[in-house]
């Protein structure tokens, strides 16, 4: 009875979203390509059916259909649909569209284990239901043959149910005996197994008290509690995935002079590679050709560009500026410079592996308890009575009653209404522990570029320099797609400075660009190509003429938010540090403007990891706020780890949290909330724990009915979950 | 009490199609978009004929 899944649908993801779109692609073409965009704006019906009729009014578009609730349209059409296409036609309408890759996404589409538990508590649900309407037909009074019948009846009802339903809970107690270990499945398998066999010899014997109601509820309230885990985590690991997705991985391979695009997978050693600028290197290589700079802030933090010409050898990850380049692959896919960094994370010890759940801990204390009190109360029972039958009755009945119906509620349905809450401030959780660890911490560690600056420059000395020189310097950067010279046109612009008159400009790749200016040269760029000496700020030089070079200084501009995050963390009492890859000048000015006073500059990632290994070995709990991929064996031995989107998939991957907007501001939110949650936890577990006191000791001394077990059970369950709700 | 030989049967019978009809919204991709179902209904775009 689960759910089979359509066999090859891994090479039809999103047909499970339209079968009969599926059946008519078949009957057309059935090469169809599948496309998928991500749309972040749709939030209303007008949107769907806008989208959805641009999409299939296009040529060669077979069938769209948009999804609100993971914010994605899913297309099949034609081969030769490009999807650029699409994603300018969703534009011209006004809504933010992005093409996601279809490869990385299929994964999620196929939600087999989801359904599988749904199943599994939808059957539990339906015999629960029914049993418990004979079982309250008993209990009002029904007696003799009637109350037998009804007993049988449940009985047949119960059997198959409790087979089909209580499947997962069987397999993981066994893996866990298996391994000599104890988890809460084991006492709940031994509690619903107990409870049906004691019933079906009650039942045999013409007894007056089964169990089969409290089995079923057992099951269905304890699947309940799982099915909401799955869901938690099943939302956050496909929003991770489309993050993964939004970068879609395609090179332009160069061959006989000709360029053809090609998936990353697909290269390899030894190959062209022509990269145009704004591009991220997919391969580690040697550039053949052309001249640039190149961006390294993924792989360092520095901000200042570095230059790049013919014979340099560059790394996977760095990012392309100004010109075009052709690179010969030197190492492809696992074994680029960016894998070998993103190895350092499997050294360092995870904050993660290091944590036992309040789960795990209750589970610790609780599994062996229930076990020896059930074990006693049968033996007890026994030597008073001689008497298997009682023993066992009343065995099963307290294993009933500590079974952790409330217990296995109390950390799913919190976990769920926090993680729901954060989700909608733009926060994904993608670890189960997450909002635990980071409930403790005391310390947060901040990376500079990237994290709490945008990583784009700001040009800070405009009205240092005479306005005619800044029109020049407008003028040459608006030939240039470098991002310094993007900065100047932006703050000439900002400050209504009109750009000068400019004849034969033409940019050098890697230098600057020069032109003609009321009969001089006139040329912006690199410190040594004006003939000027290179500072440690972040600068570009304008030579008018023969005339001194002027310095265009920049800073990198803060993130939204990142003044109040931190000032926020520093009143909830934590200590901030920020320790970036950077130069000490351009980290000092920061450090100051937000206030901190524990700052570290020029960090090579493996300090990084030691300083916050050293922060740990203190006995502080440290949470983690980094980009990079020199952040990545930093975020992954942190005691809790947050990146912004913006990261790179090795940094997002290592991380337990990712910032979904632009702003910062809610990680000091996060904070509270992680500690809201963590309150509530505790406290159901109180409430599981106050249940128990109440009740073992009705169950011990047998006096617990099944109407007792049934109430207890179901008013525990519900107290927890409505406690859990309050946090919204 | 007779009546019970019917009306248990008839109990179950009707709790048995309740299930089998969430196994077929289940099986049928109902659960996937339930944000977008609950917008779908306020569309008047196949108010006159459902969707060929």
């Amino acid at each position: 009875m689960t759910a089979p899944m359509r066999p090859g649908i891994s090479a039809c993801p999103a047909c499970s979203a339209a079968p009969a779109a599926q059946a008519l692609a078949h009957q057309d073409t059935v090469l169809d390509a599948r496309i998928a965009l991500s749309l972040p704006t749709i939030h209303c019906a007008a949107c769907i059916s806008a989208v959805e009729d641009v999409l299939n009014a296009y040529p060669g578009v077979h069938n769209a259909r948009v999804n609100l609730t993971m914010k994605r349209a899913s297309i099949e059409a034609s081969p030769d649909v490009m999807p650029d296409a699409l994603v300018r036609a969703v534009r011209a309408i006004g809504y933010e569209a992005h093409e996601l890759d279809a490869g990385t996404l299929s994964a999620t589409t196929t939600d087999k284990a989801g359904r599988d538990l749904l199943m599994r508590l939808a059957v539990a649900g339906f015999a629960a239901m029914n049993v418990m309407l004979l079982s309250v037909s008993v209990w009002s009074g029904a007696a003799d043959a009637t109350r037998d019948m009804f007993h049988w009846i449940s009985a047949l009802i119960t059997m198959p149910v409790i087979v089909f339903s209580g499947q997962p809970f069987y397999r993981n107690a066994w893996a866990a005996l298996r391994h000599g270990r104890l988890n809460m499945d084991v006492p709940i398998t031994l509690a619903i197994l107990l409870a049906v066999i004691t019933s079906l010899w009650e039942t045999s014997l013409s007894g007056a008290h089964a169990y089969f109601d409290a089995a079923l509820a057992l099951t269905f309230f304890l699947l309940a509690g799982r099915y909401l885990d799955y869901r938690t985590r099943a939302i956050a690991r496909s929003a991770a995935e489309e993050l993964a997705a939004l970068e879609v991985p395609r090179a332009f391979l160069l061959k006989d002079g000709q360029e053809t695009q090609v998936p990353v997978a697909q290269l390899a050693v030894g190959d062209l590679i022509r990269l145009r600028p704004g591009g991220r290197l997919p391969v580690d290589g040697v550039i053949v050709d052309g001249q640039t700079e190149l961006d390294r802030a993924m792989l360092t933090g520095e901000t200042v560009p570095v230059f790049a010409g013919p014979g340099q050898a560059v790394s996977a990850g760095e990012v392309n500026l100004t010109g075009v380049l052709t690179v010969r692959a030197t190492a492809v896919g696992q074994d680029t410079s960016l894998h070998r960094m993103a190895d350092l994370v499997a050294i360092a010890e995870s904050g993660r592996s290091r944590y036992t759940s309040l789960a795990d801990q209750a589970a610790k204390l609780y599994a062996p308890g229930v076990h020896i009190l059930s074990g006693l109360s049968f033996v007890g029972w026994y030597f008073y009575t001689w008497d298997v039958r009682t023993a066992l009755n009343i065995a099963a009945a307290v294993l009933i009653i500590t079974c952790p119906c409330a217990l296995g509620l109390a950390v799913p349905a919190v976990t769920t209404a926090a993680s729901g809450r954060l989700f909608r401030r733009g926060m994904l959780i993608k670890d189960a522990t997450a909002l635990e660890r980071l409930a403790q911490i005391d310390t947060v560690v901040f990376d500079k570029t990237g994290t709490l600056t945008q990583g784009t420059p700001v040009l800070t000395n405009l009205h240092n320099h005479p306005p005619q020189a800044m029109a020049v310097a407008m003028a040459l950067a608006a030939g240039s797609a470098h991002p310094l010279s993007q900065a100047i046109v932006r703050a000439g612009a900002a400050a209504g400075l009109e750009p000068a008159q400019i004849s034969a400009l033409q940019e050098r790749p890697g230098y600057g660009t020069m032109g003609q200016w009321q009969g001089q040269t006139v040329r912006l760029g690199r410190a040594a190509w004006v003939g000027a000496q290179a500072g440690a700020q972040t600068s570009a030089w304008l030579q008018i003429g023969t005339g001194a070079p002027l310095q265009l200084t920049f800073a990198d501009n803060l993130r939204a938010g990142a003044a109040q995050a931190v000032a926020e963390l520093k009143q909830q009492g934590c200590n901030v540090i920020m320790i970036s890859g950077d130069a000490t000048p351009a980290v000092a000015a920061l450090a100051a403007e937000l206030g901190i006073t524990d700052w570290q500059a020029e960090a090579l990632p493996a300090e990084k990891l030691a300083r916050i290994e050293a922060l740990s070995a203190a006995g502080h709990k440290v949470l983690m706020v980094g980009d990079g991929l020199n952040d990545t064996a930093a975020l992954s031995a942190a005691h809790a780890s947050i990146s912004p989107a913006s990261a790179l998939d090795a940094a997002r991957v290592a991380s337990d949290i990712v910032l979904l907007g632009g702003d910062l501001a809610p990680i000091a939110q996060a904070v509270q909330t992680a500690r809201a949650a963590t309150r509530r936890i505790r406290e159901n577990f109180t409430v599981a724990t106050v249940y128990n006191i109440v009740a073992v000791p009705l169950a011990v001394a047998g006096l617990c009915s099944p109407l007792i077990a049934a109430l207890a059970m179901s008013l525990s369950s519900i107290t927890v979950s409505l406690n859990a709700l309050r946090l919204r | 009490m007779e009546i019970l030989v019917i009306l248990i049967p008839v109990s179950l019978l009707l709790g048995g199609a309740g299930l089998l009809f969430f196994v077929w919204t289940v099986k049928s991709n109902q659960y996937d978009d339930p944000d977008g179902d609950a917008q779908r209904i306020l569309s008047g775009q196949w108010d006159d004929h459902p969707k060929p």
